[in-house]
């Protein structure tokens, strides 16, 4: 009973955020038809927010079936796959070079400085760079297309945050712990599985939320920079190229993006649910 | 304890596996809406190999030819950005069968806001790019080893539009106004146009930085807006004047055209490899390539609203209206071409490279800074193109050339 309290008190606070949201957007807007404010807020630079939702169910171009709306949906369920590949394959990669480095002080050493150095080259040098490599690769009948490009993107922003989180998880067990493993002869794979690990769960969850949302953003970013067609970074590309005349049809897409990461972010909540299950509630992240 | 240490690596492998579950239905699904998109020109390309039973669409004395064919040359263009008519000659070829019936299986590569299609063109990723002759240039002094092989348009497309009461008809009336421009290569010929009109681009004129849409100048944030005949300019006329409740209307505006300054610049331009033009197959499949591209092109003069249409099966988003007028004003750009269609007249290759070499921006930087080697652009094959395409019976300078009237909807629609 106190749970579902709880729950619904959470739904009203998200949704009351969402209010003051759009009456902030439009008190600023009021404003500068009042006042003079250092930004444009006419229709044309930042349309109300009934427009907005009324352009969803319009016809994406005239005379065609799919609404707007249709369109955001199916583009930003394209993107999340992408999304959801780069944040497997980044995590996977992620977990894997911090047990090579938890395991190995000298590749802590070594492959540290470059997992941080990989983040500080910027996404829109490397985005065309990966295309262009890529275009060059087919192995046997696998032809290399664009759409792997963006996942690698989104796998190489989402690896970081993971193999960062993990390394310092996999080190958080204490040294009588693991002085009494020891003390059982147990070999460092039993002490990785049955001690590490679920010590660095509350080091992982956090890790892979911020993952989660690095994929996303590098998917957009990818498919901005690259093109790819069928997702929502090229939609609002598209959409934004029609703002001369439609402005409020790019936030549609901008809100289509929105609410992909927030899909991605519940999906790792409930990742983090499940994993923690059998954890006591306060070492919980 | 084993035991539950291998039911820990199985739960591990089950997560792997979902993983690869996942990773391959994405893929997959990605690659069969890809299809699904380029469904109309490639499978009629697909074909090909295997006879001609699905290739409908496909002329019928092109699908004759590609029964001729051994076997389909596998090539790759790389465009600037999003299919659109801009790239309308290409399309029309691909999905008329020119190509195939050249023996050319193409892909197009669609581009985005970070791909540089002469780069890629370097870099082996594509086999052709189309690209702006001084963007393609300034690559080439920078090593890119790429050859102009059909001068596509035959003017520049760029204008300086602005509201009538400015009254801005000229460069010269640049003088004290804000400028927009898009920067990033873009501006050189408003930095040319400027300096040929004597003023000083760094005192006379506020030259503003401009977004892709059009809103600083309706709003009048600027006084004059660079813009794309086919494009930019398109967008004004498709916006709602507040004070009528009516679009804008041409006479509203001024354009100063760049053609008409004596500054344009060569735009799109075919490019292919220097280095593998020493290969003869390739020689030999950049000859068919831009024979049937020019085909294209003749194809969509002729029959602009049908290229506008194939565009849209290629899954532009943009309205029907604007895709009709890019249409229209791209054939403006590339007819008539008095010396053929994809021939460079050396005469504004010669002011092109005059104006990237000599026009300094505001950080005192030109385009290139050399003049560019004689392999930067050849005549031969857009000349060979020629010959072949009028002993086919076709109109190949577009002397008769008359531009269709479109008219623009609301939001190009």
């Amino acid at each position: 009973m106190r749970r579902l309290k709880r729950g619904a008190l959470g739904v009203m606070w998200a949704l009351g955020g969402v209010l003051i949201s759009v009456l902030m957007w439009e008190l600023v807007k009021w404003l500068g038809g009042v006042i003079s404010l250092p930004m444009n807020t006419s229709d044309s630079a930042m349309p109300h927010v009934w427009t907005m939702i009324g352009g969803v169910g319009q016809p994406e171009v005239r005379g065609s079936e799919t609404t707007v709306l249709e369109a955001v949906v199916a583009a930003s369920a394209y993107s999340l796959l992408i999304a959801l590949g780069g944040f497997i394959i980044g995590v996977s990669v992620g977990l894997l070079l911090a047990i090579v480095m938890q395991r190995f002080a000298f590749m802590e050493r070594g492959l540290l400085p470059f997992v941080i150095a990989s983040q500080t080259v910027p996404l829109i040098a490397l985005a065309p760079l990966i295309t262009g490599i890529g275009n060059r690769i087919s192995v046997g009948p696998v032809q290399w297309n664009t759409t792997y490009s963006v996942m690698f993107i989104a796998a190489y922003l989402a690896f970081f945050p993971l193999s960062v989180g993990a390394l310092r998880g996999l080190q958080a067990p204490t040294a009588t712990a693991l002085e009494l493993m020891r003390s059982y002869a147990a070999t460092e794979r039993a002490i990785l599985f049955k001690l590490r690990f679920p010590a660095s769960l509350p080091y992982l969850v956090p890790a892979m939320k911020v993952s989660a949302a690095a994929a996303v953003v590098g998917t957009v970013v990818a498919e901005i920079s690259t093109g790819v067609k069928g997702g929502i970074g090229r939609l609002i590309v598209e959409y934004a190229r029609e703002a001369t005349a439609q402005p409020a049809k790019v936030y549609v897409a901008v809100f289509g993006a929105i609410c992909m990461g927030l899909i991605a972010a519940a999906i790792v909540t409930a990742l983090d649910v499940y994993l923690t299950r059998n954890l006591p509630k306060e070492s919980r992240a | 304890m084993r035991h539950i240490a291998r039911s820990r690596w199985g739960a591990l492998t089950g997560v792997a596996v979902v993983g690869a579950l996942a990773l391959s239905a994405c893929s997959s699904s990605s690659t069969s809406s890809e299809t699904s998109a380029a469904a109309p020109a490639s499978s009629a390309a697909a074909s090909a190999a295997a006879s001609t039973a699905a290739s409908e669409s496909a002329a019928p004395a092109s699908s004759a030819a590609a029964e001729a064919c051994a076997e389909l040359t596998p090539v790759s263009l790389q465009l600037q950005w999003f299919v659109q008519a801009q790239f309308g000659g290409y399309y029309a070829a691909k999905d008329k069968g020119f190509y195939e019936a050249n023996c050319l299986d193409v892909t197009i590569l669609e581009g985005g806001v970070d791909i540089v299609p002469q780069t890629v063109l370097a870099q082996g990723g594509a086999d052709f790019a189309i690209s702006w002759v001084p963007k393609a240039l300034a690559s080439r002094e920078q090593g890119a080893l790429i050859t102009n092989v059909a001068q596509v348009f035959q003017r520049s497309g760029t204008l300086q539009v602005s509201f009538a009461d400015k009254n801005i008809t000229t460069a010269a009336d640049f003088k004290g106004k804000k400028i927009g421009n898009w920067g990033f290569g873009n501006e050189y010929e408003i930095f040319a146009a400027i300096t040929k009109a004597g003023l000083d681009p760094a005192a006379d004129v506020e030259l503003v930085g401009q977004q892709f849409d059009m809103q600083a100048l309706l709003n009048g944030e600027i006084d004059a807006a660079e813009a794309m005949t086919y494009n930019e300019y398109a967008q004004v006329l498709e916006a709602k004047n507040p004070d009528t409740g009516e679009l804008y209307k041409p006479e509203d505006f001024n354009v100063v055209n760049y053609n008409d300054e004596g500054v344009a610049m060569y735009q799109d331009a075919i490019w292919a490899s220097e280095e593998r033009l020493a290969d003869p197959a390739y020689q030999d499949a950049t000859q068919r390539f831009v024979q049937a591209s020019l085909e294209g092109w003749i194809y969509c003069r002729d029959n602009a609203q049908e290229c506008a249409d194939i565009i849209t099966a290629n899954g532009s988003k943009l309205g029907a209206s604007h895709q009709l007028w890019m249409m229209n004003e791209v054939n403006k750009l590339i007819w008539p071409s008095p010396l053929g269609v994809g021939v460079l007249d050396p005469a504004l290759y010669a002011q092109t490279v005059n104006v990237a070499l000599n026009t300094k921006n505001l950080e005192g930087a030109t385009v290139i800074t050399a003049e560019p080697a004689a392999e930067a652009f050849t005549t031969q094959f857009a000349e060979a193109a020629n010959a072949a395409l009028t002993a086919q019976g076709l109109n190949t300078t577009g002397d008769a050339f008359a531009p269709i009237e479109v008219t623009l909807n609301e939001g190009g629609n």
